[in-house]
């Protein structure tokens, strides 16, 4: 997240020039001017986008729901940067999710709860932090690809799922369930306060202690970081396991949400979309910087992109068309081949 | 790979290794099953596993020179979905010929999976984004095509489903045996010609291949269109067995595909394992599902989780029997 830095010597009116268009090589320009892109089409060809009412003391609108909408992705995606940064992938997001809402829904159950709320809550979180560390034991410990070691569990834990709900589709009727991801509090959803906490947490854990640049020094160079003292098998156990606890949470909001947790659907391609959200904010996937808030505004414009989508009366399936041209452009975009060929035909 | 072989570890770190191991688990799987439940063992059951899985293997073939020169290829699912897609269009709604159609359609596939290789190769960037992107591309023109499923009717069509071809008292069908010549010139390719041998070497070190003189951009392009290729053409017998174009078909096909490749012994970091691997790994995926359809009380997700402890087992197993890794 620095300012780039040039190592080469460049003359002085050139750095004024420089500094003067500083600001437009800061690595979140490009998303948040993505994001600005889309909101504008959004203002301009959707009517009522940015109206905002109050309806029985609650806040709706698009923006409200696209936010809505977006905070199992966000949490994901959070949980994906820090991997990501140590150069790893977590392919098993959407398994987890499965898992975590399965577990969920299956101990609450009923209209009256089988188990008391807080303890099927921390449950599925358990089982979360159990994928997590099971990933993170295979990459950091037996030194899998972690693309592979997460594909063990991306293969299995569905099937784990169906097998705990022995193929059905648990229903939860338990009302103070759906407050995690249907319910308002201060007139906005539930769901967003869950994700500014996981965020807020995340953002202080990484910038007030050393772990940021310890993620980051094992994202450079894991060598060089283990032979500087760092416990690189520790940290990248951990960032495995606050993938999974955040799509554990993720799991919990969309179970909650929909009311049922289906081990087949829920929280599919999951994954998918948060490695998106994760590369359009910046982080590159060869790992090193990363930046939170950039995988927040990734998230923000993947939903966004999909409401609009949706509002435009385009049919959806045309969403993945738009999704896979986006991943190409940025891709391309960020990378330093296409940089140089920008750089020769200036 | 021979100085691995040569420290020390003898047979346990030979490059055949892993691949032998599978075999053994097929045979195994296939005994235990045919103690357990009669008529297990006959040829046709076999026979069977690989008229159901020749589209599998056609893409696990392609797959494995992906993963051998190093790379991965997450959208063959999507272009078999694709190909069926184009194809049952053609021939319902535009009437062309059915071998014009399975023409284009292996063109289309072949060029889809260069244009993938050249921007992997051209802009450096991982190949699991770019295929991740090019699945998303190919899903998303299938339901541009039709979000429907569009039924076959063309004769040609529906005889290379129904023909049986005798062998040995059992019967193949036509696309078992299409798989089959598939994994033949596939197995040649890769052990008798430059190409093969380039592929093995850019999976191996890449930069020492460059510095050889290989050209290592012609070949990263080719097999990525070679994959391509094969996905088109598993999704061509695909729509032969199931006789319709749709959007969701051959979903997590890419998951399964890279399971059979590092079941069959290839290693995920590049350069080591045979394409005839691909075999092996899609003939004891297809063991496990034939297993759990005989027994009958197992669920059928059962299949994910033994896939799953296989896969987890063959990578540490990799890991722990004179696997390098390039971490």
């Amino acid at each position: 997240m620095s300012a780039h830095t040039s190592g080469t010597t460049v003359k002085p009116a050139a750095q004024a020039a420089a500094s003067r268009t500083a600001w437009l090589l800061h690595p979140l320009v490009r998303p948040i001017g993505a994001l600005v892109a889309l909101l504008l089409v959004d203002a301009f060809l959707v009517p009522g986008f940015f109206h905002l009412e109050v309806k029985e003391g609650h806040l709706y609108g698009a923006i409200i729901d696209i936010l809505n909408r977006a905070a199992p992705l966000m949490l994901a995606a959070l949980g994906m940067t820090l991997v990501i940064a140590t150069r790893g992938i977590d392919i098993s997001v959407g398994a987890v999710v499965a898992l975590s809402g399965t577990v969920s829904a299956m101990l609450i159950g009923g209209s009256t709860p089988s188990t008391p709320m807080a303890v099927a809550l921390a449950a599925a979180l358990g089982v979360a932090l159990l994928c997590g560390l099971w990933n993170g034991v295979l990459v950091a410990g037996i030194k899998l690809q972690p693309i592979v070691a997460t594909l063990i569990l991306m293969v299995a834990g569905r099937g784990l799922a169906q097998l705990l709900t022995d193929g059905q589709i648990v229903t939860v009727y338990y009302q103070p369930f759906f407050f995690l991801g249907s319910g308002y509090l201060a007139g906005l959803p539930f769901s967003l306060f869950v994700v500014a906490a996981v965020f807020a947490a995340t953002l202080l854990l990484v910038k007030k202690t050393a772990l940021g640049l310890f993620i980051q020094a094992v994202g450079i160079n894991p060598v060089a970081a283990r032979l500087a003292g760092l416990r690189t098998a520790t940290l990248i156990t951990f960032v495995y396991v606050f993938c999974s606890a955040c799509a554990g949470v993720a799991g919990m909001l969309i179970t909650s949400n929909i009311k049922s947790a289906d081990a087949n659907n829920a929280g599919l391609l999951l994954e998918l979309d948060a490695i998106l959200a994760v590369t359009l904010g910046g982080t590159s996937l060869a790992g090193g910087k990363f930046s939170l808030v950039g995988s927040m505004i990734g998230a923000l414009i993947i939903q966004t992109l999909t409401s609009t989508i949706y509002s435009l009366g385009v049919p959806p399936e045309v969403n993945m068309v738009v999704k896979s041209i986006v991943v190409f452009v940025v891709c391309i975009s960020q990378s330093s081949e296409f940089k140089n060929i920008l750089r020769r035909s200036a | 790979m021979s100085a691995v072989a040569s420290n020390g570890r003898g047979v346990t770190s030979a490059p055949w290794f892993t691949s032998i191991v599978t075999v053994v688990l097929l045979v195994a799987m296939l005994g235990i099953g045919g103690a357990v439940y009669p008529g297990f063992l006959s040829l046709q059951v076999i026979f069977n596993l690989l008229i159901d899985n020749a589209f599998l293997l056609v893409i696990a073939v392609g797959m494995g020179f992906v993963i051998l020169s190093g790379g991965i290829d997450l959208s063959v699912g999507s272009v078999l979905a694709l190909s069926t897609m184009i194809s049952a269009w053609l021939l319902q709604n535009a009437h062309w010929p059915p071998l014009a159609v399975i023409a284009l359609v292996l063109l289309l596939g072949a060029c889809f999976g260069g244009v993938m290789g050249a921007i992997i190769h051209l802009f450096k960037l991982q190949p699991f984004i770019v295929t991740l992107a090019g699945m998303f591309l190919a899903r998303g023109l299938c339901y541009l095509i039709s979000v429907e499923s569009i039924t076959i009717d063309n004769p040609m069509f529906t005889a290379m489903s129904q023909t049986q071809v005798p062998i040995l008292g059992a019967f193949l069908s036509p696309g078992a045996i299409i798989a089959l010549v598939v994994l033949l010139v596939a197995i040649w390719v890769a052990h008798f010609t430059a190409f093969g041998r380039a592929v093995y070497a850019v999976g191996g070190n890449e930069q020492s291949a460059a510095m050889m003189g290989l050209n290592v951009g012609r070949t990263k392009v080719l097999v990525y269109a070679l994959s391509g290729f094969c996905a088109s053409l598993a999704g061509v017998l695909f729509s032969f067995y199931m006789l319709s174009g749709y959007g969701l078909h051959g979903q997590g096909t890419e998951l399964d595909a890279i399971a059979a490749v590092v079941i069959g012994g290839t290693l995920l970091t590049g350069g080591y394992g045979y394409i005839a691997g691909a075999l092996s790994g899609v003939l004891v995926l297809g063991a496990i599902q034939t297993l759990i359809a005989f027994d009958g009380t197992l669920s059928s997700w059962w299949t994910r989780i033994v896939i799953g402890a296989l896969l987890f087992i063959f990578c540490v197993v990799q890991r722990v029997m004179g696997g390098r890794s390039k971490q």
